[in-house]
């Protein structure tokens, strides 16, 4: 069949492209694996909230209309509001259906299916931005008695085995994790890298409200001063609890987890850390520090000091006396490990020569060719590119993009000569 | 030197005095608590100039006989002046002069005459790392090799022995091979 453009994905960017797309007059079909936020569905762990607080949560056509604005949604409250906004958006949708390949076609792409193949004039990759966790290249020398597991494994405690756990990074999902498994009463080991470290509440306002008043969220990929840089941060040590509590990492030392260095090697049952956690935590304080610097001057700019409590500033981070850095797997009885080291997009399908050196796929604000965009990675066009909110803006830029690329469409991969290179 | 039979081996090292300490820190472990010092000074660009004068050691101060200096810089193609070792190369200077000082010493306990010892050190990096080109790449050396070309009179077997016993007992090869916690503060 042929139709002007192909989405795929019906998570909440596949629905806000289809969305904009509708407004704007373009046929098209949205193609999703499973069912609408198939991800958010079926690739979280239980417990999990969105960092974002319930007023944030909003979609081009659709927000939040709950009675609880400051709350942060469950999973299940996220499919819910996702598959309301489905029924508004009302797209053509083809449920559980896999995409095999994305090749260039005589006017476009060709999108194959294991239902049918598809001809369109474009094409918008909307699968998701964190399909794959990256682990280090040491991860397979952990002993073979020590389970292994990425957050796609990881459900619960429950689903531990019993003992000590390893929880490698201290990001977002490497801080929700390393809590709650302490907490379960499995002593908690956290490797600490590069990390961000950021209060919930910051002069009684949840700290995603100083980024989108602020404005910091609607920063563009092409204002900053190093975007590829800016694209690898690490999410930030957040959580989405009730209370509105901070998790940073004084608040799991106090728990009782123990931090240790970054993970740098395993070798003979034994785990080597890296003894730069005391430069880890500094930079990370600094860090807060000029972000809540960059609040406050904001804040006093628009003259509303006397609306906000005072500043008050978080605690340096708390460092063991002298962190260990060596763990033999067996002696500390430590029989799991779990790598919330990153995730990764999948683009395995995808049959076309727009890859860099090392694998990733090259694009200039999510438009990777003409006629083919990427939407709800990291910093894609803006800082909030890669949250739920931060969908709408990128979808209308770059369905506008698409508009007129289809308004005047020629044989791109046959001009550049690419097309031979592109089909397998 | 082969009609000149000498039964004690002479390679200067002081091996009686060393398992004296060795067996007196048995007796009082803290003396075996050093510290050792430098300080270091910015001179112009890359350039800096460090100094070593006093360690802690055996429960008191110590000064060396004389101060040493050491100086440091960044080779041209670095666009830097070049007035001194660069300090990776200094790191595998202290890893050679380690293993080195190890191998006269085992040599000498194990009454093994060494005629020459010469040892060349290599360091890959890739900088890529301290430039903050590819985060995947690290900043410091990605493999270190040394290579030992020894005269002495002992097996070939005796020879691969003793640079392997002075790795084991060489702190420079641990500190290379293992990690440290490393504080940097500001005054």
């Amino acid at each position: 069949m042929r139709t002007t453009a192909v989405v795929i994905g019906a998570g909440h960017t596949g629905l806000a492209t289809s969305h904009c797309l509708a407004a704007l007059g373009i046929d098209h079909v949205v193609i999703e694996r499973g069912e609408v936020g198939h991800s958010w569905r079926t690739e979280r762990w239980e417990s999990l909230r969105l960092l974002t607080p319930n007023w944030l949560t909003r979609l081009p056509g659709l927000a939040y209309d709950g009675d609880e604005p400051d709350g942060y949604m469950h999973m299940a409250e996220v499919v819910a509001f996702l598959e309301r906004y489905a029924r508004l958006v009302n797209p053509e949708l083809w449920t559980r259906t896999n995409v095999e390949s994305v090749t260039a076609s005589a006017d476009g792409y060709q999108v194959t299916t294991d239902k049918a193949s598809i001809t369109c004039s474009a094409v918008v990759i909307a699968s998701g931005g964190f399909n794959i966790a990256r682990l280090p290249s040491f991860a397979p020398s952990l002993p073979v008695d020590v389970e292994s597991l990425t957050p796609f494994d990881y459900a619960s405690p429950d689903s531990l085995p019993p003992g000590g756990v390893l929880v490698v990074g201290a990001s977002a999902t490497g801080v929700q994790i390393a809590e709650e498994v302490q907490r379960s009463g499995r002593p908690v080991t956290l490797a600490v890298g590069e990390h961000v470290r950021m209060p919930r509440l910051y002069r009684g306002r949840d700290i995603l409200w100083w980024f989108e008043r602020s404005g910091l969220h609607d920063e563009r990929w092409d204002e900053v001063e190093d975007i590829a840089r800016a694209r690898r941060v690490p999410s930030p040590q957040l959580v989405g609890s009730e209370p509105r509590s901070t998790l940073d990492l004084n608040a799991l030392t106090t728990g009782g987890v123990r931090l240790v260095g970054r993970l740098a090697g395993i070798a003979d049952g034994r785990a080597q850390f890296s003894g730069s956690l005391a430069n880890k935590c500094a930079l990370a304080d600094l860090k807060q520090g000029r972000l809540l610097d960059t609040f406050d001057e904001w804040a006093t700019c628009h003259g509303i000091d006397g609306v906000l409590e005072a500043p008050e500033r978080p605690a340096p981070t708390r460092l063991p006396e002298s962190p260990d850095l060596v763990l033999d797997f067996a002696r500390e009885g430590i029989r799991s490990v779990i790598w919330t080291t990153g995730f990764e997009a999948d683009h395995s399908w995808l049959d076309l020569p727009v890859f860099d050196h090392k694998g990733r796929l090259r694009h200039d604000g999510g438009v990777v060719a003409p006629g083919l965009y990427r939407i709800g990675l990291t910093f894609l066009r803006r800082r909030k590119s890669s949250f739920i909110h931060g969908a709408g803006d990128d979808a209308c830029d770059l369905t506008r993009h698409l508009a007129d690329h289809v308004g005047a469409a020629t044989d791109f991969w046959q001009d550049t000569g690419l097309r031979s290179v592109a089909v397998r | 030197m082969t009609e000149v039979q000498v039964k004690s081996t002479q390679n200067g090292v002081n091996v009686e005095a060393l398992l004296g300490a060795r067996n007196a820190l048995g007796e009082t472990p803290e003396a075996g608590r050093f510290v050792w010092r430098a300080t270091n000074e910015w001179v112009h660009g890359t350039h800096s100039r460090s100094s070593v004068r006093s360690y802690y050691g055996l429960g008191a101060e110590h000064e060396h006989k004389s101060g040493f200096d050491f100086e440091a810089d960044h080779p041209l193609v670095f666009a830097a002046e070049d007035n001194a070792a660069t300090p990776v190369e200094i790191v595998l200077v202290g890893l050679a002069s380690c293993l080195t000082a190890g191998v006269a010493a085992v040599a000498q306990n194990r009454e093994i005459q060494l005629n020459s010892v010469k040892a060349t050190v290599e360091g890959d990096m890739d900088i890529q790392g301290i430039l903050g080109a590819d985060p995947d790449v690290r900043n410091g050396f990605s493999n270190i090799r040394v290579t030992y070309d020894i005269d002495a009179d002992a097996s070939p077997e005796d020879i691969e022995a003793l640079v392997a016993q002075s790795q084991k007992r060489s702190a420079v090869f641990d500190i290379v091979t293992n990690p440290t916690n490393v504080t940097v503060e500001v005054t």
